[in-house]
């Protein structure tokens, strides 16, 4: 079966990122970007499946600007076939990214969808279930296993409390969750067969789908700092400053 | 204007995020409607009704809804949703998982974890995991919107009489179905609920260490947490974990045990009201936001602290 892994470009996740003065967003000059993490997981389970005979070719597509074909090309290293770049240099909506995925879905028709369960800038984890409500598939969210039997696929998924397992009728979404696997790095032979593997490029418009949002963002302010406070000598004099100080217990 | 909160719930019992939620509701201002999509859950339809602030309760029972599967809640939801102003849900692992679908029903944007409101129409949001807020505004005609449960101050459980209806929904979606489930059985408070809380680190070196941080939660009536790495580390359970990519938390008492202080952990328990750190590393980052630091070999001063409260 076919399986289509979006991913996403983000700022890496150990760059501290900082607040520009204008307060109109986060300054990403100059910053080192890479796939977001939950997506790396996504590729990785997809490539597993390949592996495992379950996946029969893994599409790769990402929404985003030019230089989100490095994400693509780092996806086609680690076992993807070929790589879709929906082009927008315009940050989008989730539900602008779901409408782009759905059109890329409708004309792939692919038996499951992986996805991250939320990028780390926007932290927004909306995406995969608005696919999935757009598609009218079900979704298998925040998954820690996906095991493909006949027509559906089980999801045992990371619920508040504990674990819950559903089984999906496929077509399906799942997004990833961090212990659904540890994935791997590319190798050198990888990366530069993944040069040569299929890239191709469309736009919104070519898509007729329109990307238009409900939702501005008016300012973007660092939060607000937590100072240090004191260095206490003993357990004694700590139970002393908890009880009459703060009085937390 | 009206606002639908959909509460949180296992069918049994309401569960306290629907509190703080109805807390956001009443920041936006407006009639408040609950919605309980359950089955066999009228004993939360009643609890629902004695929330303060609360004037109407909707209840939908039907099987279809007893495990909240999103394929046949989100559906229900979308369909209520067309008469008010703005929809709200608890951003717990269920509001998350149905309320986006809901917006997409609805074709409109969803504004994720809120932690304040400014106005009706205007809100903040924690991005990049808590190093920045942004205010977002939306023109959307219906909003809808999970609300980060340690960003309010829960609203009374009771007080309140709404007046209870009951009201159909499709049902099955025939799309997805549950298969079961493993929840944690402890006797300790939930982790996102705790006015105190323990949590371990790496430092703790295993999972059979964490019995001294159980032992002193006990005696403190607190939850126990703990670190993304010793998540990794396969010390504990993934569902105690708190962090950007685990629970987020905001008691009155954080106790960080053997914990560095990643940024990734901070953005978790940062918002706690008074934080101790009990680390052997002076140099710890967990310091810098610590409130009352204590330098030490956690072995010895996790059992002392015990004897001493």
């Amino acid at each position: 079966m076919k399986v289509l892994v979006a991913v996403k470009r983000v700022v890496d996740y150990n760059v501290k990122v900082r607040v520009k003065a204008d307060n109109s967003g986060v300054d990403l000059a100059n910053v080192k970007m890479s796939m977001n993490p939950f997506c790396e997981i996504a590729v990785e389970e997809a490539v597993r499946l390949k592996e495992k005979g379950v996946a029969s070719e893994i599409v790769v597509v990402s929404i985003g600007p030019t230089a989100a074909q490095e994400q693509l090309r780092t996806a086609l290293a680690l076992g993807a076939d070929r790589a879709i770049l929906v082009e927008s240099s315009e940050e989008l909506n989730s539900l602008a990214v779901a409408k782009l995925l759905k059109a890329v879905v409708d004309k792939e028709q692919p038996q499951l969808v992986i996805l991250g369960k939320q990028a780390i800038d926007s932290d927004n984890n909306q995406t995969g279930q608005m696919l999935a409500a757009l598609s009218g598939y079900a979704q298998g969210t925040f998954a820690s296993k996906v095991e493909v039997a006949g027509d559906k696929v089980n999801v045992t998924r990371e619920i508040d409390g504990g674990l819950q397992t559903v089984a999906l009728n496929l077509p399906a979404i799942v997004t990833t969750d961090l212990r659904l696997n540890e994935p791997r790095y590319a190798s050198l032979p990888n990366i530069m067969k993944a040069k040569k593997k299929p890239l191709e490029t469309v736009t919104p418009d070519a898509l007729g789908v329109s990307t238009a949002s409900t939702v501005k963002t008016l300012k973007v302010e660092a939060p607000a700092a937590r100072s240090a406070g004191v260095k206490v000598k003993s357990v004694a004099e700590l139970v002393e400053k908890l009880k009459n100080e703060a009085k937390v217990i | 204007m009206a606002i639908l909160v959909i509460a949180e719930h296992n069918n049994v019992v309401l569960g306290t995020a629907t509190l703080n939620t109805v807390a956001a509701a009443r920041a936006i201002g407006g009639d408040i409607h609950v919605l309980v999509a359950g089955a066999g859950c009228g004993a939360v339809g009643e609890a629902a009704a004695k929330i303060e602030g609360v004037s109407k309760v909707l209840v939908a029972d039907d099987a279809a809804y007893a495990h909240q599967l999103p394929e046949n809640v989100a559906p229900l939801v979308a369909e209520q949703a067309k008469s008010y102003s703005h929809v709200l849900a608890p951003a717990t692992t269920n509001g998350k998982n149905y309320l986006p679908r809901v917006a997409a029903l609805l074709d409109v944007d969803q504004i994720s974890e809120i932690i304040a409101v400014e106005s009706p129409d205007t809100f903040k949001r924690p991005i990049y995991a808590g190093n920045a807020i942004a205010t977002v505004q939306s023109s959307a005609p219906i909003k809808v919107i999970t609300v980060r449960t340690t960003g309010f101050d829960a609203v009374n459980a009771t007080g309140g009489s709404a007046a209870v209806e009951a009201i159909g929904g499709a049902g099955d979606a025939g799309k997805s179905a549950f298969v079961g489930e493993e929840l944690a059985t402890s006797d300790r408070p939930e982790l996102t609920a705790a006015k105190i809380v323990v949590s371990g680190g790496r430092g703790m070196q295993n999972g059979e260490n964490f019995k001294y941080l159980y032992s002193l939660a006990d005696k403190l009536g607190a939850a126990v947490g703990a670190s993304r790495a010793a998540v990794d580390a396969g010390f504990v359970p993934n569902d105690m974990q708190v962090g950007q990519t685990g629970k987020i938390v905001a008691p009155q008492l954080y106790i960080a045990v053997g914990i560095s202080g990643a940024i990734q952990h901070l953005a978790g328990m940062k918002d706690s009201k008074v934080i101790v750190a009990i680390n052997k590393d002076e140099e710890a980052p967990i310091f810098q936001v610590a409130d009352y630091g204590l330098v030490g070999d956690l072995f010895e001063v996790v059992p002392e602290l015990e004897r001493l409260i």
